[in-house]
């Protein structure tokens, strides 16, 4: 591991400034780490000679004195993310071979500030998972083991392949996407920071949808500076959006102040579950303590529908996945899977069937089926009336707190496969970051400490809707007391 | 679809005997207009008519992935203009729904539509019948979506083809209440509503380019019973076929009735070569379209004063034109109902009117009745002969107002203005200029009259006589005569008096 | 709501997802499971409450009626799986 691929983004930015190396000198190193870390199957497509061209151009600018404000900073992109003319997947097999004739709004904008993009990361499958598992270009391997064990851990998802690249040191930043937790998630597994801003703060355009009213796009990158530094470049009203937020986008990198004195710290009492991990709920506690200590005032506030969050976006998003996924069809992009004499219905059927793995067929068919005939009103109507009671929630505790803090995930990393069998075991990852989901608030995970078997915890910040800056600098007066060092031993 | 219907009491209209006795029709129309935009409802591309396949279709009309709506204003306000011209509420909160079905020329997998909360609700419109009786026919909503694309069948052998041009276009579709039963009525809504909607520019009401056409409910019921199944014919696309279809449709049901039989509530396709609706082969599901709110667009929020701009940018509409020029022009309700039957002829009538005036210097009410008929007779008369519309006259409506004035200040005689006319519609030249050129206006000098006057009577001595003891009728062939030599060009009234005159 | 293996059917069917015979049953049971436990919600009072229309309560300008895009169909049709003469192919449809 090169000492370029261990800096953080605020560094990368000082050290090419000064000219003590050179934006080719730092994406080469990062190619190399990207090719020695092909055992975490973190990449679905890999773009170094992409990558090296938008290094030349950063050196061109940076001495020019033209450089954008990510010059040749080595990041990569949540294979969510339409990129022209570079194969975009979902890593699903029915896009195998896509290439989309345009760039999303978000990468758009990073290429735009100078990013020289290593390629495209690996995610779950349509974004639909918490451990990276459902991808069909199969499962990403975290950088991180528990001590004394070479079990296979999962990175979290369903920016699976964001949160491993980005511990495993092999990208400074990477882009994520969040519907339900998939970028706080594997964030907290992973040992790093991530944070999904309000919903309309980033342009959806030309990211593949997975629930249009819940899906966000978002950072993942090593610190708290970092995703500041990355998001503020991300975020902006985009025209082509009708749901994006036309609101100026602060400068928050330079607004970073970690002294809290006069804010209120919410800790939802509903969040404090029967069974929760000891070390979850402990390191809950030291989170309490270091808000203190940066000079906030906690405050004990209630969210009474939190219980009701899961089952809720249980509905809503397979809801929206079931019609957002319909245009997989095999006729326009994608591949096509035509039985000899088939019907156009038939083509359809097994197009959808061969090209769809287990996970996304199954929301697929409990969205269809809340949303058929005779269904709508128990289910998603109902769930979109539950859902404006938690945001009903959120907004009468904004009326005694600033920010509310809450574990990220109830627990640590979990092994390869260990709950592939049960979905609802699976579902239940997202129970703390779910509901800022619902109600569409920013909300950002930082690494917080380690369990018994030395693997990353987080910790959640959740803010009201357009209040990144209070959660960043939430978030970094927590990593600044928390002192997080750990970084994954490399074993690939 | 609509909901169920609601009887409400309405008479019958039009009655089919049956062998069991007589039953009456109950028609709904559903009719989908093209909102006249340059682009489509929820992207930039064109609207435009024809061109290459999937040259008119961008990444969101196609449904790429990531792609995403946005709202075209211009819609929006067509429907409310629409929604107010039809006396109908409009909507001050609605919302977009998305309706779930797979087909090859729906690219998305679902088509954005209103289901539930649409922008136009309840009205209704007055509706003239042939006889000149007027009814009046219930809207029950106005809704805005997209169209899909077209699937083409007949290129290959073994596969259909996609053009996605038309994918997204903005319709309305303009759902009555079952408040018709006959066929002239559907047909009488039909033309109304096309009139209106061409008056206010929100479709252009070409239904030969698909612009405008028609689900017809059809359902049939003995006279006074409550509503009977109905089925919907699809997609009818003109008022002809309409009106065919709905006979087809009725007798059909009614056959079927009263041979012990029941309806089936189906989609039907009309066959115009057949004259016959036929079963549209029922898809493979039953219509479960799992519609919920697009999470892609907010609401739809409209302020009172959006309403009244729209209100306020609204034109006269048909029918109040047709009662002005009956009351304030004096036109009989005949050449009203022509005049406003279309909103291109009654354009043209109401620049005719006022360019007359102008050149005649009197009041428009003085001048329209002459116009009105010149229009109605003799211009209509030269377009049907050459297959035009009034939008492609060769003749202006300021060139006609110029003939009629030529005519009114005797420079033309009726007969010198219908040749003049004809010379207009050949050449496009103006009516003056014609008339100079070839020599065709007419002779209103006194001197030059008196003098064939004295030729005419010096050249028949014996028929003077005759005249002159008693045969007044003889006073018709020295017109005829006086007429002749002047090569038909002589001022008729002139040399009547000028003969008179000569004559004593 | 029990989903037994026809509703299964109906709905796979309606997704346009094709299923093989030994699918149906496991697939039912994880149906059951899943929407066994969404059911809690059911006991959520609602009565008073408008449901979720928009996330962020924001408005926004309508676009203007412009030509701005299309002409693109090169673009439309590189991914097709199957294109002929500016059109995009499928297993022809009898109507
Ligand atoms: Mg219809
Ligand atoms: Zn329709």
């Amino acid at each position: 591991m090169s000492a370029l691929t261990r800096l953080t983004v605020a560094r990368m930015r000082e050290g090419l400034a000064a000219k003590r190396f050179s934006a080719r000198e730092l994406v080469s190193a990062h190619i190399a780490a990207v090719e020695a870390a092909r055992p975490l199957n973190a990449f679905i497509t890999e773009t170094p000679d992409e990558a090296l061209a938008a290094a030349d151009a950063a050196d061109a600018a940076l001495a020019a004195g033209t450089a954008g404000a990510l010059a040749g900073i080595p990041v990569g992109i949540k294979d969510l993310f339409a990129t022209r003319g570079v194969q975009t997947t979902a890593a699903s097999a029915i896009l195998k071979g896509f290439r989309p004739p345009y760039e999303s709004g978000v990468t758009a904008r990073m290429k735009a500030a100078g990013v020289a993009s290593l390629g495209k990361l690996n995610l779950d499958e349509f974004a639909m998972g918490s451990s990276n598992e459902t991808s069909a270009f199969g499962p990403v391997v975290s950088p991180w083991r528990a001590v004394g064990s070479d079990a296979k851990l999962v990175p979290g998802g369903s920016s699976g392949g964001s949160s491993a690249a980005v511990a495993a040191r092999i990208v400074a930043a990477a882009t994520g996407t969040d519907t339900g937790g998939s970028i706080r998630q594997p964030a907290a597994f992973t040992g790093i920071a991530g944070i999904k801003p309000t919903y309309g703060r980033c342009s959806r355009w030309g990211i593949i949808a997975f629930a249009s009213s819940l899906d966000q796009a978002g950072v993942l990158a090593r610190s708290v500076e970092d995703c500041a530094i990355l998001l503020e470049q991300m975020a902006g009203y985009d025209d082509r959006d009708s749901t994006s937020i036309n609101a100026p986008v602060p400068h928050w990198s330079a607004m970073l102040n970690a002294k809290l004195a006069g804010l209120r710290i919410g800790i939802p009492r509903e969040y404090r579950m029967d069974g929760m991990d000891a070390r979850v709920a402990a390191l809950w506690d030291e989170g309490i303590a270091w808000m203190k200590d940066a000079g906030a005032t906690i405050v004990d506030v209630s969210l009474p529908n939190t219980a009701h969050a899961l089952p809720t976006y249980y509905i809503v998003a397979p809801a929206e996945a079931s019609s957002n996924l319909a245009r997989y069809d095999g006729v326009r992009f994608g591949q096509r899977v035509l039985p000899d004499g088939g019907s156009l219905n038939d083509m359809y059927a097994a197009t959808r069937a061969a090209g769809f793995g287990a996970e996304v067929r199954r929301r697929i068919m409990i969205g269809t089926y809340v949303l058929s005939a005779g269904y709508y009103d128990a289910y998603y109507l109902k769930a979109q009336k539950v859902r404006a009671l938690i945001a009903q929630d959120f907004e009468k505790a904004w009326e005694s707190c600033d920010l509310l803090l809450t574990p990220t995930a109830p627990t640590a990393a979990f092994g390869l496969g260990a709950k592939s069998a049960d979905p609802i075991a699976m579902y239940l990852n997202d129970v703390f970051t779910v509901p800022a989901s619902l109600a569409g608030l920013p909300a950002m995970s930082v690494p917080a400490g380690l369990d018994a078997a030395g693997l990353p915890l987080g910790l959640q910040v959740i803010g009201r809707p357009l209040d990144e800056a209070g959660v960043f600098n939430a978030c970094l007066a927590l990593e600044q007391r928390a002192g997080f060092t750990a970084a994954p031993v490399r074993w690939w | 679809m609509t909901d169920m219907y609601k009887d409400d009491g309405r008479k019958a209209g039009w009655i089919i005997e049956g062998r069991t006795g007589p039953w009456e029709v109950v028609l709904g129309l559903e009719v989908h207009a093209q909102v006249s935009t340059l682009s489509k409802l929820f992207s930039g591309a064109p609207t435009a008519f024809g061109g290459e396949p999937n040259a008119q279709v961008s990444l969101v009309d196609a449904g790429f992935p990531g792609m995403l709506p946005v709202l075209n204003g211009a819609c929006v306000k067509q429907a409310v203009r629409t929604g107010l011209a039809l006396g109908c509420t409009i909507n001050r909160w609605s919302r977009f729904d998305r309706k779930n079905y797979f087909y090859a020329d729906l690219p998305q997998g679902y088509q954005i539509s209103q289901h539930q909360h649409p922008i136009v609700g309840e009205g209704a419109i007055p509706v003239t019948l042939e006889d000149g009786s007027i009814t009046s026919v219930g809207i029950e909503r106005i809704h805005l979506e997209q169209d899909a694309g077209k699937s083409v069948h007949d290129l290959s052998p073994t596969q259909s083809y996609v053009d996605l041009n038309r994918s997204g276009v903005a319709l309305m579709e303009i759902v009555s209440k079952p408040d018709m039963r006959s066929p002239a009525e559907a047909g009488a809504y039909v033309a109304t509503l096309r009139s209106i909607l061409r008056a206010i520019g929100s479709c252009d009401g070409n239904m030969q380019e698909g612009s405008m056409r028609a689900d017809v409910n059809v359902s049939v019921r003995r006279p006074g019973d409550g509503f009977g199944t109905r089925c919907e014919i699809k997609n009818v696309n003109s008022i002809r076929f309409i009106q065919q279809a709905i006979s087809y449709e009725a007798q059909r049901q009614v056959e079927i009735l009263e041979s012990g039989g029941t309806i089936q509530q189906e989609t039907r396709l009309f066959d115009p070569d057949r004259g016959e609706t036929r079963s549209l082969r029922s898809k493979e599901d039953a219509h479960d379209y799992r519609y919920f709110p697009e999470p892609d667009l907010l609401p739809l929020e409209l302020t009172p004063a959006f309403i009244e701009q729209c209100r306020a940018s609204l034109p006269e509409l048909p029918a109040a034109k047709k009662a002005r020029f009956e009351t304030a022009l004096g036109l009989s309700p005949y050449l009203a109902a022509v005049l406003t039957a279309d909103a291109d002829q009654s354009r043209w009538f109401e620049t005719l009117l006022a360019e007359s005036a102008r050149r005649q210097g009197r009041d428009a009410a003085a001048v329209a009745e002459k116009a009105a008929n010149w229009m109605t007779g003799d211009l209509f008369g030269a377009l049907n002969r050459l297959g035009l519309d009034i939008a492609h006259s060769p003749v202006s409506a300021t060139q006609g107002a110029e003939l009629l004035a030529l005519l009114a200040d005797g420079t033309l005689s009726g007969p010198l203005a219908k040749q003049v006319f004809e010379i207009m519609l050949e050449t496009g030249e103006d009516a003056g200029a014609i008339a100079e050129a070839r020599g065709l206006k007419q002779l209103s000098d006194s001197g030059a009259l008196e003098a064939a006057i004295a030729d005419v009577l010096a050249a028949n001595p014996d028929k003077l006589a005759e005249y002159r003891s008693g045969k007044d009728k003889l006073f018709g062939f020295f017109v005829g005569q006086v007429m002749k030599a002047s090569g038909g060009k002589a001022n008729p009234a002139l040399v009547n008096e000028l003969l008179k005159a000569a004559l004593g | 709501m029990s989903v037994n293996e026809k509703i299964v059917a109906r709905v796979a069917s309606l997704a346009r997802l094709a299923l093989k015979p030994e699918e149906a049953a496991p697939l039912a049971g994880e149906l059951n499971a899943i929407l066994g436990w969404i059911d809690q919600l059911q006991a959520v009072n609602t009565d008073a409450v408008e449901p979720m229309n928009a996330v962020m309560p924001i408005t926004r300008d309508w676009r203007a009626d412009e030509v701005t895009d299309g002409g693109i169909q090169a673009d439309i049709l590189a991914n097709a799986p199957a294109s002929a003469h500016g059109f995009f192919a499928v297993p022809k449809v009898i109507e």
